[in-house]
């Protein structure tokens, strides 16, 4: 072998995992034998999902394989499709108490120049563990202050963060404030009234909104106008102006009745579209926000009743009434470590009285509407991405195992951290 | 000026409510007797009963079999299609208690929580609600020698004194790594860091101590011994009570029993060998994110773990944590609870169990174990609860589906024969409150 051919091969060698993953989504795949609930549409007893480039090429009981096609025989398993986070904090928190790995939360109070898509960590350890879990999308949030900034929405494989980005600009974050100081905790609840003046925050948001569109009125007449003075460049409006043209939606962290109502008329007012997130006292509000028809990320489950005498199973029951309201719901991990639990919130509010079909569409399609991409992605449909999870047994259950992951076609690999360190200690052998 | 008063239909809507919360229940509101009739009954250690009935007489289970008729005067609760299981057993928590950490020296056995036990505290609520019958209430982790810890009943409306399990095993929290040296805390200029602020120093601070109580006992084995002489010398005086070291030595005659917080693999094999030095025993390990590196030493040593499900990354010493931890080490023979650590954790015990199905090859009864009578085990009550057996206390929770199904519900909480916890009462309660406020006032919906 010559020196020069010698490093190609050593060159083909290492690049095969990267090119086997880029010729993947050119790939035709045919997943064969299996029970396929499209979320969209009836389940399907045994059927076959043919992916080509990248999108469901055909699904159905009845599908044709084509000759050298890539099958795979998914009897006894369930095809799903991938499910979606409606907030976490994939990417941008690696080690919570470390800060030097956390890029969440900007200081101040303002900032919807924040853009989280910009501070992404692709390769985060947390991504794949999620992803293994049949998560194959998130909404990856910015955090803190009055306006927190910009989201992304993630799809959970690729090589660098643009590439990962399905919606660079998801919705601006506004957060309204909670309910006590903490979540969780060692002692237990921390129930009461609401620790700011949310209606008085509104306030604040009006005149930031009205300062914006005054500054793009000047703007604008000074580019028409060349004798009109440019107005200095304002960062905090030019950063609004997407929201208040209608180009992305505000999400907006709420958690009490009140404040709940007060967003309600403040959405109204601005005519800004908006999805609320969090929304723990909902259910006092659920008429209003199913005539308001704005959609809900419900907040974490796990944690505990905001104001004790609405109930301890006030955070469980919440999706229910609000589901049975007519509200379009989706569920979040609201987290980064345990962004795979996603699926166990859903369950969790099944058990108290949230319909089970309704629990496994608000992992999945009915967040692809919220974020404004259910054309594309949150269903087995032919047409769209393809996002595919083959489960054991139901993905929302907490025994069942995630076989296979395709994520727009490419099958994904399911090792992760906790793989990679239990195989590395595995092997010990004690003397 | 009109007086400023409140609508009538809220007064008695906010009393509805507390009365449907907030009231302690009375005393042994059923006498300690029960009839469990037609559930699936999960025993734990003598296997599943499809179908079957359990007899509570006096807080102790006194029949587990089917078709048991009902003695006089006896509630009957009937279970068909749900699921009963032993009243679920939190290894590690701090709820309940007035305070946690005296976190002020580094050193402070003597800072003992069962002193300081709040028995109003809602988090026994919230236990209770997840099926939650006995916790070991602990001192935090804010010193390498924290205080003792002590183990209660969920018994919500009942005084303090009446919640403490006496029969447990005496216990003593101890803690490494990052909390105890503080990696934390911002040093305010002028202030000194406290000592110690190196895992070399938290070992060799713990070691101090020790040495320290050996001498202790010394001193007055020494005494004793002369006193007891036939013509003590009259200059004979008792050493100094130390009642930082009677602990410690109550640790060194084998009367009470390590629990240590750590995370890492290294500071728990140092604080197995400071063990193995002085002659203490060492019953837990509490988080120790890393004991999967180091499971056969700690299955071989016979000491237990108490660990999360799979909350880990919100620390350094967190950051080699895998889900997979509590059922590999479980297979490899160490003794594993999964604890809550928390008010909130605590009433879903149960789901974190099952994630030992799917993260570590469990069955759902060997998952099911880690919140019943592994606990019970490491807490030494093994014998009086944490199973379903004829003769053990009538501590047990009734769910609607299976107990590690991620759809299942706690709808009721008996502990030693008593329902502390009644899902079907609270849903009762609530509506007949929420028809109440909405006939007293027209708007309605207050709650």
């Amino acid at each position: 072998m010559t020196r020069r051919a010698f490093l190609i091969a050593v060159l083909v060698v290492l690049l095969a995992p990267f090119v086997s993953a880029q010729a993947g989504a050119e790939k035709t795949i045919a997943i064969t034998n299996a029970r396929i609930i499209p979320v969209a549409g009836a389940e399907i007893p045994n059927g076959t999902i043919l992916i080509k480039d990248g999108t469901i090429a055909a699904i159905g009981a009845d599908v044709a394989v084509p000759a050298g096609t890539e099958v795979f025989d998914a009897t006894g398993l369930r095809a799903y499709p991938g499910m979606i986070d409606g907030y976490s904090s994939l990417g941008l928190v690696e080690i919570s108490g470390v800060p030097a790995t956390v890029d969440s939360r900007e200081t101040g109070r303002i900032n919807p120049q924040a853009r989280a898509l910009e501070a992404i960590r692709y390769d985060s350890m947390h991504i794949p563990i999620a992803r293994s879990n049949g998560i194959t999308a998130a909404v990856v949030a910015p955090s803190g202050g009055l306006v927190s900034g910009v989201s992304c929405l993630l799809k959970l494989d690729g090589w660098t963060n643009r590439e990962m980005a399905v919606k660079p600009a998801a919705a601006m974050h506004i957060e309204l404030p909670g309910l006590r100081s903490g979540r969780g905790g060692f002692g237990g609840r921390r129930g009461g009234q609401p620790q700011a003046d949310g209606p008085k925050l509104l306030a604040e948001l009006k005149q930031l909104f009205s300062d914006a569109r005054a500054y793009e009125k000047r703007r604008d007449a000074a580019a028409r106008n060349g004798l009109l003075a440019l107005p200095e460049f304002d960062e905090t409006s030019e950063a609004l102006l997407p929201l208040l043209k209608g180009e992305m939606p505000a999400m907006i962290s709420v958690h009490s009745e009140r404040d709940i109502k007060a967003a309600i008329a403040f959405v109204r007012e601005e005519n800004i579209k908006a999805v609320f997130y969090g929304v723990e006292q909902g259910f006092k509000a659920a008429g209003e926000l199913a005539e308001a028809g704005i959609p809900v990320i419900i907040g974490s489950l796990y944690d505990l009743p905001t104001v004790w005498e609405d109930g301890y199973d006030a955070l469980y029951r919440n999706p229910g009434v609000l589901a049975k309201a007519g509200i379009k719901i989706g569920f979040s991990s609201s987290s980064a470590s345990v962004a795979k639990d996603l699926p166990y919130h859903a369950a969790k509010a099944a058990a108290f009285g949230l319909d089970k079909a309704e629990a496994l569409r608000a992992v999945t399609i009915n967040t692809a509407e919220i974020l404004g991409v259910g054309q594309t992605m949150g269903s087995l449909e032919k047409g769209k991405a393809a996002n595919i999870v083959l489960a054991d047994d139901d993905i929302l259950e907490l025994r069942t195992n995630i076989r296979k992951v395709y994520i727009d076609g490419r099958e994904v690999d399911l090792s992760n951290r906790y793989t990679e360190l239990l195989d590395k200690f595995k092997k010990r052998e004690i003397k | 000026v009109k007086s400023v008063t409140l609508p009538r239909f809220a007064i008695i809507a906010f009393l509805a409510a507390f009365a449907v919360t907030l009231t302690p229940r009375p005393a042994s509101a059923d006498g300690g007797d029960i009839l469990i009739k037609n559930g699936t009954i999960l025993t734990v250690t003598k296997g599943t009963i499809a179908k079957g009935d359990i007899l509570v007489i006096d807080g102790i289970i006194k029949e587990i079999g089917e078709n048991i008729a009902a003695p006089p005067g006896v509630r009957v609760v009937d279970a068909a299609g749900r699921f009963v299981i032993p009243g679920i057993i939190d290894s590690h928590t701090h709820i309940a208690l007035a305070g946690t950490n005296e976190g002020s020296e580094a050193i402070t056995p003597e800072a003992d929580v069962g002193t300081v036990i709040n028995a109003d505290n809602t988090s026994i609520l919230t236990a209770l609600s997840g099926g939650v019958t006995m916790v070991h209430t602990m001192h935090g982790s804010a010193n390498p020698i924290g205080g003792p810890n002590v183990v209660l009943k969920m018994k919500w409306g009942r005084p303090s004194e009446e919640l403490v399990v006496h029969e447990a095993l005496p216990t003593l929290k101890f803690a490494l790594g990052e909390n105890v040296k503080q990696a934390g805390r911002t040093v305010q200029p002028g202030q000194d860091r406290r000592y110690p602020a190196t895992r070399m120093g938290v070992n060799a601070i713990i070691r101090r101590e020790f040495e320290k109580a050996r001498n202790y006992m010394e001193e007055w084995d020494r005494y004793t011994k002369a006193a007891a002489a036939k013509n003590p010398p009259r200059t004979l005086v008792p050493p100094r009570k130390d009642l930082r070291l009677e602990v410690l030595a109550e640790m060194l005659r084998g009367e009470r029993v390590a629990r240590c917080h750590s995370y890492q693999a290294t500071e728990t094999l140092e604080f197995m060998e400071l063990a193995k030095e002085f002659g203490f025993k060492v019953r837990c390990f509490e988080h120790i994110w890393e004991g999967y590196k180091i499971a056969d030493e700690l299955a071989a040593a016979g000491i237990g773990i108490s660990v999360f499900a799979d909350s880990w990354a919100y620390k350094m010493e967190a950051a080699e944590g895998i889900a997979e931890m509590a059922g590999y080490c479980a297979k490899r023979g160490v003794l594993v609870s999964i604890n809550s650590d928390s008010g909130e954790r605590i009433r879903r015990l149960f789901n974190d169990a099952a994630k030992t199905m799917k993260y570590g090859g469990l069955t759902e009864d060997e998952a099911l174990r880690l919140v019943t009578i592994n606990p019970a085990i490491q807490l030494g009550v093994d014998r009086i609860v944490g199973s379903l057996e004829v003769g053990k206390q009538g501590d047990i929770a009734v769910f609607n589906e299976r107990p590690m199904s991620a759809y299942t519900r706690c709808d009721m909480t008996i502990i030693e024969g008593d329902v502390y916890f009644d899902r079907e009462e609270i849903v009762k309660e609530r509506e007949e409150a929420a028809k109440k406020a909405a006939a007293a006032g027209e708007k309605g919906g207050v709650s």
